[in-house]
């Protein structure tokens, strides 16, 4: 199974040295980076290429690296269902950077970049339609995104004497916990109580 | 010249505009919270937007700050229909990342429990795309047998929807006594009430008029919009991840994947009859296999993702802090990605798990086979009749907690 994966990842290497930048295979899967300008190209290459097959769209999704120059990494699951073999592609763009939408290669990619912009705020170029998905009408902000916070920032509630949903900021009886596992033998960075005192006093 | 300049001379009969209907959210037949923005000319769908979100409970953010194990539950309910066959997915992504080996007994009462939440499934799905259509009986037998299917679930593990059962690196508990020679004794009674939904349906006329040759899907339109389960094998490709990409023991079971032939709502409806036949015997050879020496032992991996058992924790010191452990800190899964992929009866379900060796994941996707075929609503339902659009939507099999997750 890995040998063959190795064939083909070698295979797509060596014919779309432009768009691949890298490629491994860890848990019995193919990952292939792929540059983001080439993206559509590449995409298209898989779906047509008689070796690769990769005729379906499985899943497009993001992940926030955040603290990384290249903040979002862009994921694309394709699935074979002629070779039976799947393969993820992953794209790593900046905040401010804009991808090709895969909408002409495979018209299922429609919802999924709605949800990635919807989620994580990735603008597609070319996509005919990016409004949110999942989101309330109306909603501010991308929800995946590591600095926003897991609780929101508005609450709904019936207004009985408006008659009508009313929208307020959150409001929390107790703050949202999240608790630190992190072993202090591992290296953990505490601030003791206090701490931060001698550090205003220091700088 | 288009002839848009001499409106003047349509009387008010000729001049005529698409009509927009909202399809639910409260309809009955939208099966939970779906809102269909429907352009109709006549009785025609000229176009269909479907607007999902409404049961979105953030379930993939929230996951990211609990630990592996408290995020276990959050897959009971997104497709609540067949609950434990969402869990498969995440133990199966989390065994792969930990390498952690299952028991032979607990990956056998996998399988038997993943095929009872298909016949679950599946006898919903049969039943209320029936009552979709105009019949109302079907769904009264189905939901009679679905009862006695979740008393199996209740019996091994306390909860009739929301199981909890399938833990990384094994299930919870061992089934009880009595239990196996019960779901046996149901699985040869079952097929009775399956030929009677049988002749209720099959052959009847309002439910062939309402479903023969509505909502065809043929082999490109199934790699284009990315289809998977019923809406791959309904028009004849027989794509099966049980059979093409073996996950748990299913390769050691003997089964058929059915298919049908003209991919229409009355094909798919066929395959789904046929396949929970096909569930039944693979019920039957799991309780056989169960009951054969070789099923006997242990249902979980004893290690570090597992809890220790609960006569060592009376002795062995290590044994009880690894317990405490283990239910407040949680289990650390080494770095990496993993896509984890099961054949839930709606089509593939997976889990896309970026770990970063902490005790939660870093980033979890769900990857839910409804929220494609929804997608696909538009292209499929265009140039049916409305009415056309409660059977199309009944059989795709829709339930919006995977699809809004």
């Amino acid at each position: 199974m890995s040998e063959d994966l190795n064939n083909l990842g070698a295979l797509i290497e060596a014919k779309q040295p432009d768009s691949v930048l890298g490629w491994d295979v860890s848990h019995g899967e193919l990952n292939v980076d792929v540059a983001p300008a080439n993206i559509e190209e590449f995409i298209e290459f898989l779906k047509g290429d008689p070796a690769c097959k990769f005729s379906t769209l499985v899943d497009i999704t993001a992940v926030d690296y955040i603290g990384r120059a290249k903040r979002f990494d862009v994921v694309y699951h394709l699935l074979s269902m002629y070779q039976n073999q799947r393969i993820r592609l992953r794209v790593s763009i900046r905040e401010d950077q804009m991808i090709s939408s895969i909408m002409s290669v495979h018209p299922s990619a429609n919802w999924f970049e709605r949800e990635v912009f919807d989620m994580f705020g990735v603008l597609f170029t070319g996509h005919a339609d990016l409004r949110r998905i999942l989101t309330d009408y109306g909603f501010r902000g991308y929800p995946l995104r590591k600095d926003f916070p897991t609780t929101g920032y508005t609450e709904v509630r019936y207004d009985e004497s408006e008659k009508r949903v009313v929208y307020e900021p959150v409001k929390l009886v107790q703050e949202y916990r999240q608790f630190d596992f992190m072993s202090p033998w591992e290296g953990a960075e505490y601030i003791l109580p206090g701490d931060e005192k001698k550090d205003a006093e220091a700088g | 010249m288009d002839g848009s300049k001499f409106n003047d001379v349509l009387t008010g009969e000729q001049r005529i505009r698409n009509f927009n209907i909202n399809f639910g959210p409260q309809h009955p037949a939208a099966h939970g919270v779906l809102r269909l923005v429907l352009e109709l000319d006549g009785e025609v769908v000229e176009r269909c937007d479907p607007h999902i979100g409404l049961l979105h409970r953030g379930t993939e953010k929230l996951m990211e700050s609990r630990t592996y194990l408290q995020n276990l539950p959050y897959f009971d309910r997104l497709d609540y229909v067949a609950p434990m066959n969402q869990e498969h997915a995440w133990c199966l992504a989390i065994e792969r990342l930990t390498g952690v080996e299952v028991p032979r007994r607990a990956s056998l009462i996998r399988v038997l429990y993943s095929e009872i939440g298909r016949i679950l499934n599946h006898l919903l799905n049969v039943t209320t795309q029936a009552m979709d259509v105009g019949a109302l009986t079907p769904p009264l037998w189905g939901f009679e047998e679905r009862e006695k299917l979740m008393v199996f679930y209740e019996r091994a593990c306390g909860a009739r929807l929301h199981a909890a059962y399938f833990r990384p690196g094994g299930v919870h508990q061992d089934l009880p006594a009595g239990l196996l020679e019960d779901i046996e004794a149901w699985a040869v009674e079952f097929p009775k009430v399956l030929d009677d939904i049988d002749g209720l349906l099959t052959e009847n006329r309002i439910f062939k008029q309402r479903n023969v040759d509505i909502g065809v899907v043929n082999e490109d339109e199934i790699q284009l919009y990315g289809f998977s389960g019923v809406m791959v094998r309904g028009s004849g490709l027989a794509w099966d991840l049980r059979r093409a990409q073996p996950y748990e023991c299913y390769d050691e079971f003997d089964f058929m994947v059915p298919v049908g032939k003209n991919g229409d709502c009355y094909d798919r409806y066929l395959v789904r009859m046929a396949e929970m036949r096909e569930s039944l015997k693979i019920i039957h050879q799991a309780i056989e296999k169960l009951n054969a020496p070789e099923g006997q032992g242990d249902v979980l991996a004893r290690g570090k993702i597992t809890p220790p058992k609960r006569t060592d924790m009376k002795q062995s010191m290590e044994a009880l802090i690894h317990h405490f452990k283990l239910y407040t800190e949680g289990f650390h899964v080494p770095e990496g990605e993993v896509y984890a992929a099961v054949e839930a009866p709606k089509g593939e379900f997976g889990v896309y798990l970026v770990a970063d060796g902490s005790n939660k994941p870093y980033r979890a996707k769900l990857r839910a086979p409804g929220f494609l075929h929804l997608q696909a609503m538009d292209h499929v339902a265009t140039g049916h009749q409305l009415a056309d659009v409660a059977a199309i939507i009944g059989t795709m099999d829709i339930v919006f907690g995977e699809v809004d997750r």
